[in-house]
């Protein structure tokens, strides 16, 4: 008769803690920044369609890194908790805190009972009336939360690249500041050989505390070139309020109309692939 | 549901598959959708003295669509309110106006809007218009059973079709059913009248101007000959809602314009010594 083996608690949480952040350290990070006008989030991800940043209402905005299907499971299911509060109660009592304590319940319950962690790391985040209001919350694959201030980096070389962020980040950026410090960092490597990101290459969306009811936008490539552009045409100094307020000026405009639906040709390539 | 773990959010939270938010309540929680409710079988007189919204008239131009409807609501032969607002932004891109019974008529499009932008947001693109269009149909002729027993809501819907670049107006029958109406449409109690003067004042080509001025004539009209329906009220500062869609998204015109345009209508119907006609 064959006897099972034992495996302590310890070893049986450890092994799956390794398993989950192996599997989150994979993918490339994102980069979650504050400024004075409301929120930016920014990743390297060449996908015009599969997001690893988005809106889940009217304040609040979702950033993932991991598999991409695990986190956008968990996506569907913040939009679904946020429009279903919102429709029983009203907008207004739609929250951030709420939506992390569910996300870290489903998290922790699934670390704990699955045969199979999640292989994610999220932030909610939500853009208050001002900077001291907004609420940034980083929620790991056992569904530990922290609330977080000023910058998050998840996923990837995330401590290395915490480090550097934290060197120039400082309260009260603008919005040009930050995309360029985003971007920056974004590019660096462990190695020193820094590389240079364009437009194309990069997702970034922000939540506007100006904005009047949904605050969430995505930065298309134009105005990322034009934010960034700015940057080493003009130098540092008289460069940064300009580009900040044409940004601002076309934010203010009317949105696009959504992006075209997923392709299938698109969703084949990344499948498996962790974005 | 028996798997659910106790803190867990429920299964039907993560289940992949639907898009729409009315799918989702439908799984998760039937008793919240105005169908999935039960009503006491028979007649229901007494439901006469709930409020009903009265006309709404929408109108296609040159380059987008606008829809305007006046402000009363009525109980029975009172006026429930003077204030009530029946036209809604959809979407960016659409707008929405209500007929029949208050209550369920606003809970429609609370509903119909939140299913349009958790569309948006779960899918990441907009709707096509004919599919907004489809989704409210199946939502009216959900809520058959109560439009039997005498509780109907007649929405209609309009917005800019940013595929065809034109505006486009549809409306629709308690059953669901779907028309799309190419110049002009009229809902509500005095929808005969403000559809016999849109007849007469609707051209081809008009810009958005002249659609704003015709819509509000229309509810002038309305009001003229029907007493559900509220005229343009300047001793209150009441003016009707009217929305204009264009390819700019949807646009509330505001009140300084509108009581401009309603000085215009008035000075254009005022009666003269010499026996002048009164339009």
């Amino acid at each position: 008769m064959s006897m099972p083996f034992y495996v302590s608690p310890e070893q049986l949480m450890k092994d799956r803690a390794d398993y989950a952040r192996k599997g989150i350290a994979r993918g490339r990070s994102v980069v979650v920044l504050q400024y004075d006008d409301g929120i930016a989030f920014a990743t390297e991800n060449p996908s015009r369609a599969l997001h690893k940043i988005s809106e889940i209402y009217d304040r609040i905005a979702f950033a993932a890194v991991g598999k991409y299907n695990e986190f956008e499971n968990l996506r569907v299911a913040g939009v679904r908790y946020a429009d279903l509060r919102g429709y029983s109660y009203d907008r207004a009592d739609v929250n951030a805190r709420g939506l992390a304590n569910a996300y870290a319940q489903t998290l922790g319950t699934v670390f704990t009972t699955e045969s199979k962690p999640l292989e994610v790391e999220l932030v909610v985040a939500e853009v208050g009336v001002t900077p001291e209001t907004d609420q940034i919350y980083r929620l790991s694959y056992d569904g530990s939360v922290a609330d977080e201030h000023g910058h998050v980096v998840m996923g990837g070389q995330a401590e290395t690249l915490s480090v550097a962020l934290g060197e120039s980040w400082e309260p009260g950026m603008d919005l040009a500041g930050v995309v360029r410090l985003a971007v920056r960092v974004l590019g660096s490597t462990a190695d020193g050989e820094d590389r240079t990101l364009s437009p194309q290459q990069l997702e970034v969306a922000v939540l506007d505390r100006t904005r009047p009811r949904r605050a969430f936008r995505r930065l298309p490539a134009p105005l990322l070139a034009e934010l960034l552009g700015r940057d080493q045409a003009a130098g540092e100094a008289d460069g940064r309020h300009g580009a900040a307020e044409d940004a601002a000026q076309e934010l203010a405009e009317r949105p696009v109309p959504g992006e075209p639906a997923t392709t299938d040709a698109g969703a084949d390539e990344a499948t498996d692939e962790q974005v | 549901m028996s798997q659910d773990l106790p803190g867990r959010l429920p299964r039907s939270f993560t289940t992949p598959g639907t898009s729409s938010f009315l799918d989702f309540l439908a799984t998760h929680d039937p008793s919240l959708l105005p169908h999935g409710r039960a009503l006491p079988a028979g007649e229901a007189p007494a439901l006469t003295a709930v409020p009903h919204a009265t006309t709404i008239v929408a109108l296609t131009y040159d380059g987008g669509m606008v829809m305007a409807g006046d402000r009363r609501a009525t109980a029975g032969s009172m006026i429930a309110s003077r204030h009530i607002e029946k036209v809604f932004p959809a979407d960016e891109y659409s707008a929405i106006g209500i007929a029949g019974t208050a209550g369920l008529a606003l809970e429609l499009v609370r509903l119909f809007q939140l299913e349009l932008e958790h569309y948006e947001k779960i899918e990441g693109t907009l709707l096509s218009l004919d599919g907004k269009a489809n989704r409210l149909a199946t939502m009216v002729r959900g809520s058959l059973g109560l439009a039997m027993q005498g509780l109907a809501v007649v929405p209609l819907f309009g917005g800019y079709d940013l595929q065809r670049e034109k505006g486009r107006i549809f409306s629709f029958d308690v059953t669901g059913g779907r028309y799309e109406e190419t110049e002009y449409h009229a809902v509500g109690s005095g929808s005969t009248f403000a559809r016999g003067s849109l007849k007469k004042l609707w051209w081809p080509g008009m810009n958005a101007g002249d659609a704003v001025r015709t819509a509000v004539h229309a509810l002038v009209d309305a009001a003229d000959d029907d007493s559900a329906t509220g005229g343009p009220d300047a001793t209150r500062r009441i003016w009707p809602v009217v929305a204009v869609v264009s390819a700019a998204g949807y646009l509330r015109v505001e009140d300084h314009a509108l009581s401009d345009v309603v000085t215009q209508i008035e000075g254009l119907r005022r009666a003269e010594d010499h026996g002048g006609v009164v339009r």
